[in-house]
């Protein structure tokens, strides 16, 4: 039966995910926008309570905890019944905590990407290993972005260990997690099919921080630059198979962005979500009425391009929520996952920025969170694939055409 | 007291009503046996409802009969019922077979051939939303059904679809509000075989349109009320029996029921940019015998406004889609210098693009009905759906004509039909209804 509205079994947790996003995120919002780099202690005891809840199997917490297809509770349950789970919780956690603030959500101890990845392509050994581990995500390097095949970072077997060299930027959470998922090629020549994951724990010889980024938005979050120098690591942190697989090709790396490409999307809606709720508070004290059964076109241009944002904000998440059901419904859904990263990506920034412009000086000035959530929603529209390789995944889908025919 | 149907009942009732219906075989139906003739010819306003029956009026034994609303399964899903499968299936086919197929011949005769009427007729098009009580199909509220229905007829043809539909929106409109003596006087004609021809009627010609508040009043007389006013967007005024009209009756939007036949009815061809094969017309009323339907509740009005716009971002989902499918397929097989066009990204995007709007406007479409079907509020969930539609829906029509360039431009591809179409669905009022 078509339904979409907020499943009634994640009702009450959206409400306390609400709850906890006000009262610690938001409530420090500001405070590590302005303090760039320092350490946002109060995710401390936030983390302690994420995780009690993970373990008590109790939803998503901060909803980076990663994903294994089809070993949520729900599995057990029948076959043909319709799922509403883990994907969907996550990305409903997600929407909460970006609400809150999206740079906070991000600096989570326990939650981040390399978390993500680990928990839906680690072996169970592995899985035992890292438990309890905050492990950042290095991907990036300073001659690509997008074109991720493109890394240099090279990992040579040596006895039963790697060695490790490169450089890494853009690595989120980088200095304060306790270990890195370092992307590194085995192989150059062999291209996308060489390139492994490997964990590399923070304590290991040869692995340093560099330097922190200064940002335009998400300052509370710490973008670090982490260089491998002959750092050597035990064959059992890679993760995956070791056996470079040309036919397989990059599919194995590729697969944790399709489950979190769902969550960024989320990310956006959580934020644009608050710069409309702030927004509309402000028109209805600015004396503008919002009506919805009016044509828009009989309404005032701020009334009417509220609407236009709301409904473009409604389309990224249902869009979203589509793509965390499919994947609960185990369906594919690469497409719906980066069709809700790309539509969520340009509307949140779009929307977080025309509030700024509605709002006037008023809304550019720090006394808002408006700026603020302007500039925090930019970086959506680009990490974890920008606008721009989302629409390649999608046309090349759609159009049934391959990489080297779609450019 | 007629048993509520199982889960696969309305499915099968549909399909049983085509299996033992001699039209299965016309299914296939190319050439029209008799060509519309149409009235885009004639000029000014003629006197309504020529061959309009009377409607004999019932003694309405006291309380309407009303739909009940769905539950709430509490799972987010967009998985259709069985019921919906079976006939969006049917209405599909029909869609692809007969509509698109006919689409340029109906829209050359400014209407929709009687052969697609009745067909439609057969599988009980109008009858979606009709208490199972009064003759219709279902117990409860399908709104989303309706949207399924729509945007699959509008795949095939909006212009035809709006006419198929246009029918089923009256019978709609007197189950949800009509007052019972109304149902039991109007609604035997659209369960029985002859359907008539009947027209929702919301808009007026002039800019800046709000059918909150209307320019054709309500007066009342001695015997009930009488309308003046000009009305458009008629569908099939000409061949219309019965009108269910919104007029302004003392400050208040109303809907009110007019017989064709009734004196002051007039009907003037109205073509439009596009939808011709709906036959749109205006109709002038001059101190017209009216009845208000039900009790003229500002509420049901505000549902009837809602619903209809619901409606026509349906209808754009199935033309949109149509505009996806033949760009996708253009794209690729259209070569310049020396690849197909395809493999540019400025080409690729724009494809990329119209999927993207398309299936976020189909879901807030499917939300906001399924928000109206199970009684929850949906006056946002409309007005967003309806924003989507109305501007999404465009630009899918203008870059399906852009991405074909020169052969957009020309009647030898439909992608020029689907722009001059998808142009209503932002600024209509009326008409169709889930």
């Amino acid at each position: 039966m078509i339904n979409l509205e907020t499943p009634k079994k994640f009702r009450a947790f959206v409400q306390q995910a609400n709850q906890v996003a006000d009262n610690f995120l938001r409530a420090n919002s500001r405070k590590y926008d302005l303090a760039e780099h320092s350490y946002p202690k109060e995710l401390d005891l936030l983390a302690s309570l994420v995780d009690g809840m993970s373990d008590s199997g109790q939803g998503q917490g901060a909803g980076a905890a990663g994903v294994r297809r089809g070993e949520d509770e729900d599995g057990k349950k029948s076959k043909n019944a319709v799922k509403n789970g883990t994907n969907m919780s996550s990305v409903l956690s997600v929407i909460e905590m970006c609400w809150g603030d999206v740079g906070l959500l991000l600096s989570m101890p326990r939650q981040g990407l390399g978390n993500s990845a680990i928990a839906s392509v680690a072996t169970d050994e592995q899985l035992e290993k890292y438990k309890g581990t905050w492990a950042a995500m290095a991907i990036t390097e300073p001659s690509f972005g997008s074109d991720s095949a493109a890394i240099k970072t090279t990992a040579v077997k040596d006895g039963d260990h790697y060695v490790l060299n490169g450089e890494k930027i853009y690595v989120t959470s980088g200095e304060r997690a306790d270990s890195v998922v370092v992307w590194a090629t085995l192989d150059k020549s062999l291209g996308r099919a060489a390139i492994k994951s490997f964990v590399v724990s923070k304590d290991t010889p040869g692995i340093r921080v560099e330097r922190l980024e200064h940002k335009l938005g998400i300052r509370a979050s710490d973008t670090a630059v982490i260089v491998l120098d002959n750092c050597r690591v035990h064959e059992s942190n890679l993760l995956g198979s070791p056996e470079v697989d040309v036919k397989q090709g990059f599919a194995g790396a590729m697969a944790t962005f399709d489950n979190t490409r769902p969550l960024v999307a989320g990310m956006a809606v959580g934020c644009a979500r608050a710069s409309l709720e702030v927004m509309r508070d402000l028109l209805e004290d600015a004396g503008v009425d919002i009506d919805y059964d009016r044509p828009v076109q009989s309404q005032s241009h701020a009334a009417a391009t509220f609407i236009q944002m709301e409904a473009d904000w409604e389309a990224a998440l249902l869009l979203t929520l589509t793509a965390a059901w499919l994947a609960d419904n185990r369906k594919p859904n690469s497409m719906e996952a980066s069709m809700a990263k790309a539509k969520a990506g340009r509307v949140g920034n779009d929307i977080t920025l025309r509030c700024v412009e509605l709002a006037g000086s008023l809304g550019y000035s720090e006394t808002s969170f408006l700026e603020k959530w302007s500039r925090d929603s930019k970086i959506l529209d680009i990490f974890e694939g920008t606008q721009q390789i989302q629409q390649l995944i999608i046309a090349r889908r759609l159009l049934n055409l391959t990489s080297s025919q779609l450019k | 007291m007629a048993s509520r149907k199982d889960p696969m009942g309305i499915g099968l009732a549909v399909l049983n009503r085509i299996a033992s219906s001699p039209a299965i075989d016309k299914l296939g139906l190319r050439k029209q046996t008799e060509k519309a003739v149409y009235h885009g010819t004639r000029t000014g306003f003629q006197a309504a409802g020529a061959a309009a029956r009377t409607f004999k009026k019932v003694k309405g034994s006291g309380k309407p009969v009303r739909q009940a609303r769905v539950g709430d399964s509490g799972v987010y899903d967009l998985t259709p019922t069985e019921d919906q499968q079976m006939i969006v299936g049917v209405v599909q086919e029909f869609a692809a077979e007969v509509l698109r197929t006919s689409a340029e011949e109906a829209e050359k005769g400014n209407d929709t051939s009687k052969e697609v009427l009745a067909q439609t007729t057969e599988f009980g098009l109008s009858l979606l939303n009709v208490p199972e009580e009064l003759g219709g199909l279902s117990e409860e509220r399908s709104a989303v059904t309706g949207v399924l229905v729509a945007e699959a007829l509008a795949e095939g043809d909006m212009g035809q679809a709006v006419a198929c539909l246009a029918p089923a929106a009256v019978a709609t409109a007197i189950s949800l509000w009509g007052s019972d003596e109304q149902q039991q006087t109007y609604l035997p004609a659209f369960t029985g075989d002859d359907v008539p021809a009947a027209a929702l009627v919301v808009a007026e010609p002039h800019p800046l349109f709000d059918p909150f508040e209307l320019r054709t009043t309500a007066t009342r007389s001695s015997d009930g009320y009488t309308l003046s006013g000009l009305k458009s967007v008629a569908v099939r005024g000409a061949e219309a029996e019965l009108f269910v009209v919104a007029a302004d009756l003392e400050g208040t939007p109303t809907l009110f029921l007019v017989e064709a036949a009734a004196d002051g009815v007039s009907v003037a061809a109205d073509p439009s940019m596009g939808l011709r094969a709906a036959g749109l017309s205006r109709i002038k009323l001059d101190d017209a015998a009216a009845q208000v339907l039900g009790d003229g509740d500002l509420d049901d009005y505000r549902e009837c406004i809602r619903l209809s716009r619901l409606a026509w971002a349906g209808l754009a989902l199935g033309t949109a889609k149509a505009v996806l499918d033949y760009t996708k397929e253009y794209v690729v097989g259209r070569e310049a210098f020396g690849e197909p066009i395809a493999y540019r990204q400025s080409v690729a995007f724009m494809v990329a693009n119209i999927a993207i709007e398309l299936e976020g406007m189909r879901l807030v479409t499917l939300k906001a009905a399924s928000r109206a079907e199970q009684g929850l509020p949906h006056a946002r969930e409309v007005a967003l759906a309806r924003k989507l539609a109305g501007e999404y829906g465009m630009k899918i029509g203008t870059d399906g004509v852009q991405l074909l360039g020169g052969h957009g431009f020309v009647k030898e591809h439909p992608v020029e039909r689907w722009y001059r179409d998808l142009r209503a669905v932002g600024l209509m009022e009326g008409a169709v209804l889930v």
